[in-house]
């Protein structure tokens, strides 16, 4: 029998040199046993999400993944690729676009898009501030200002169902949400009046005007993110490994000096040596600094940490203890 | 403030990989009110070094706020502002650990609120659910319940963790009392397999380490347990079965030349082994094959085993669509339209007699009507007595009419082939969780106090 992983179900390079695997790592080191047929736990996480994508292409009419370029939405589409193959990627991805981007991350996008014959939907956050349907908030921050343009999207395309790279592991309200997860007519999500989610049949239907968000990686914490991508030698944006950048400290968080994020008087410019754990509003999003240029050195940091992603590199996450809950509620995803 | 500095690594590599290459085992929690679930889970995910310094700091600042002297793990879990406002677990939450050799899904599931949803949701994927007993309480009626259900589950492992004992003054005697009382249910409800450990959920005593504070106790610590459990069954020993969950041909769409005529039927294995070369039969239609090809994107398999998602190709172009079956053809299920279950209630409507739903089984979905209602488990004396309706968390005998014939198995011989999910079909909510010919607990009904005359007349 054949169980050995071969890393070649990608087969463009690495988008940073160097990026690939580690000389040190064998190949095989994520597989799964092959004498006594038990699942490694990578094999077993990629077999569910695998299982959880199919089934909802099965029972959607017009699903939709959300795709930003940041790395748990890489992973979402590299998944959808092996659930699908030979085939294309049935469905079309959707892009909420704050207009606070890292410029690496929306090249890599659209450069993803390119090479997997996508069809992209962009809800453009700007849009909405431009023509007054949405006013800046006094911190700058867009992330929460990405809820109306989602939900018109999701309204405008019809889209049944839309597929998420949320994980359990990243916050406290989405610990407590089902893979397949309800949404009334209004986006909104109801903690307390789940659907029991019971073995592994997944039932996703609803009335009109209702949608599902679907987020098959639940059970994903970030180090199986990074150990998958490394396995599989899925190339990413730029930033997620080490490089020299311009950032200024502001509330124990590195801020990459840009257009939407200007130190104030009493804030210092340094160039450090960071890399990003999360990606999102350019204004919001903190680096932390980091040595680790490969996949491999990156499984070992993100093992080693003692922060979590959010707490380390989410300003608006740090808000209050129900931050993301509230959000949530309100049709954020 | 300081910046956030990122000390360099110290991992073993090694070490890492290996939780990589080790393998899952998904954990449900249950038990009563007060008997420090929360705390056992918060203990687990601290003594294996799984809470951050930010988590930790998040429940530190919030047990101050309330006045408590030391952080409150049971915060840890409690994600939504209103348990957190009201101090309860409303929702099963999913929490995340690891050890050298296995990663770990922990579904924490209430004690108190809808108990029999939330122990019935964490137990239907669980490979072990651990229980815990208050060592000064010993067997309460809810643990008698949580036990009914996961042997109703058919839950493969069950661990009794007997809490509290540091109140007991760690005492042997105890302990036997309670671990004798915990035997005697687990065999009378048919409990697969369980064990008991006696535990301090609030001190660590034999959660990852073993105690010196119980000497006479010669087992493993909780996490020495878990870690060495064996994972649920081995496919080796099953029939195979794959239900069909999309049929991939790419035709014109297909993005390498190579692939235009590729026709294959994607899906999880739900059971067993297939080779290349295994004669198989597709259900319900009957009609054989042979399978020539077995893909995992773009890798090709000899063997797919449960539960790999896979893409099988077959050597002859029959008719199979979504929903159908794949299975071995020497030992197929018979497709039947007539079936017996139990189920658990979960809908806020009562299930009645003639009522009509959808039946989601695998990856098909039918409607169906309740023939008859044959009983319900009366959740005090756990046997099976007469009803004329199942109200919200009821479990029930009940005879179901499909629309079409399904290949559903006994649910005692496989979790996969005999589940069920039970569907309103106006606006799609899931009513009911369903096992294929599985019974009620008969046993000999409890002595019950005549409460007058025409009581005793009966």
């Amino acid at each position: 029998m054949t169980t050995t992983v071969n890393t070649t179900d990608t087969k463009a390079s690495p988008a940073v040199p160097g990026t690939g695997l580690d000389p040190g790592t064998q190949p095989d080191a994520y597989a799964s046993t092959s004498d006594d047929r038990r699942l490694s736990q990578l094999d077993a996480l990629e077999a569910e999400a695998i299982l959880v994508i199919r089934e909802m292409a099965g029972e959607l009419e017009r699903p939709a993944l959300l795709f930003s370029g940041g790395k748990d939405s890489v992973v979402m589409l590299h998944l959808a690729t092996k659930a699908f193959w030979p085939a294309p990627i049935p469905f079309p991805v959707l892009h909420v676009d704050t207009g606070h981007n890292f410029p690496e991350v929306l090249a890599y996008r659209d450069e993803t898009v390119e090479r997997l014959g996508l069809r992209l939907v962009v809800a453009s956050v700007q849009d909405y501030i431009d023509d007054g349907r949405l006013r800046e908030r006094a911190d700058g921050t867009r992330n929460p200002l990405q809820t109306l343009p989602l939900l018109d999207a999701i309204n405008d395309n019809r889209f049944d169902g839309v597929f998420g790279g949320g994980r359990r592991d990243e916050e406290k309200a989405r610990a407590k949400e089902r893979i397949v997860s309800l949404r009334d007519e209004f986006g909104q999500w109801d903690p307390k009046n789940q659907r029991p989610e019971l073995w592994n049949l997944f039932n996703p239907r609803h009335r009109p005007g209702e949608h599902v968000r679907v987020f098959p990686i639940s059970n994903w914490t970030e180090v199986d993110i990074w150990r998958y991508i490394d396995r599989e030698d899925i190339p990413l944006a730029p930033l997620y490994y080490a490089h020299e950048r311009e950032v200024f400290n502001r509330d124990g968080m590195w801020l990459a000096v840009g257009p939407v994020s200007q130190p104030r008087d009493d804030e210092q410019v340094e160039t450090r040596l960071v890399r990003y754990r999360t990606v999102g509003d350019m204004s919001c999003t903190g680096a932390v600094e980091s040595p680790a240029r490969t996949n491999a050195e990156i499984v070992l940091e993100v093992a080693a940490s003692t922060l979590t992603e959010r707490g380390a590199t989410r300003a608006d996450d740090r808000i209050s203890e129900a931050a993301m809950e509230d959000r949530k509620k309100e049709g954020y995803f | 403030m300081s910046a956030p500095t990122q000390s360099t690594p110290v991992l073993d590599p090694a070490a890492v990989a290996g939780a990589a290459r080790g393998t899952l085992l998904r954990l449900a929690t249950a038990g009563s009110v007060d008997d420090g679930k929360s705390t056992l889970v918060g203990r687990l995910l601290h003594d294996t070094k799984s809470v951050l310094s930010d988590q930790l700091a998040a429940v530190e600042r919030v047990s101050r706020d309330r006045g408590l002297t030391a952080a409150d793990l049971a915060l840890l879990t409690d994600g939504l502002r209103a348990e957190r406002e009201q101090g309860i677990t409303i929702d099963v939450a999913y929490r995340y650990f690891a050890t050298a050799n296995r990663s770990f899904v922990l579904a924490d599931c209430p004690g108190h609120v809808q108990y029999t949803r939330n122990t019935v949701t964490g137990s239907s994927t669980a490979d072990v659910v651990v229980l815990l007993v208050d060592a000064r309480k010993g067997v309460l009626e809810q643990t008698r319940r949580h036990l009914a259900v996961t042997a109703l589950l058919r839950v493969p492992h069950v661990v009794v963790a007997v809490n509290k004992i540091d109140l007991v003054d760690f005492s042997q005697e105890v302990y036997e009392r309670v671990e004798a009382e915990v035997r005697a249910v687990a065999r009378e409800l048919g409990v697969v397999d369980a064990t008991t450990i006696p535990v301090s959920a609030l001190d660590g005593d034999n959660i990852a380490e073993r105690s010196e504070r119980t000497p006479w106790y010669a087992g493993p610590s909780l996490l020495e347990l878990l870690e060495a459990l064996p994972p649920s069954d081995d496919p080796a020993h099953e029939s195979f079965r794959l239900p069909v969950q999309l049929v991939i041909r790419p035709q014109g769409a297909a993005r390498d030349e190579a692939h235009r005529d590729y026709r294959g039927y994607a899906g999880q294995v739900a059971s067993g082994v297939v080779r290349v070369g295994d004669e198989v039969v597709a259900l319900p239609s009957g009609r054989r094959t042979t399978v020539v090809g077995i893909d995992l994107g773009e890798r090709s398999l000899d063997e797919a085993f449960a539960p790999q998602s896979v893409t099988l190709r077959l050597a002859d172009e029959i008719d199979i669509s979504r929903g159908d079956v794949i299975a071995a053809a020497a030992d197929a299920p018979v497709p039947t339209q007539d079936i017996e279950a139990v189920v658990c209630w979960l809908g806020d409507a009562p299930l009645r007699p003639a009522q009509r739903l959808l039946l989601k089984h695998g990856s098909r979905t039918v409607q169906t009507a309740v023939r008859s209602l044959n009983g319900a488990l009366d959740l005090d004396n756990l046997h099976a007595v007469p009803a004329e309706a199942l109200s919200l968390n009821d479990i029930g005998l009940v005879t179901l009419r499909l629309a079409a014939p399904l290949p559903v198995e006994n649910y005692s011989l496989s979790r996969r082939g005999g589940s069920f999910l039970l569907i309103d079909a106006h606006d799609g909510r899931t009513l009911a969780a369903g096992m294929v010919g599985a019974t009620l607990p008969s046993g000999a009904p409890a002595p019950t106090e005549p409460e007058g005359d025409e009581e005793w007349e009966i």
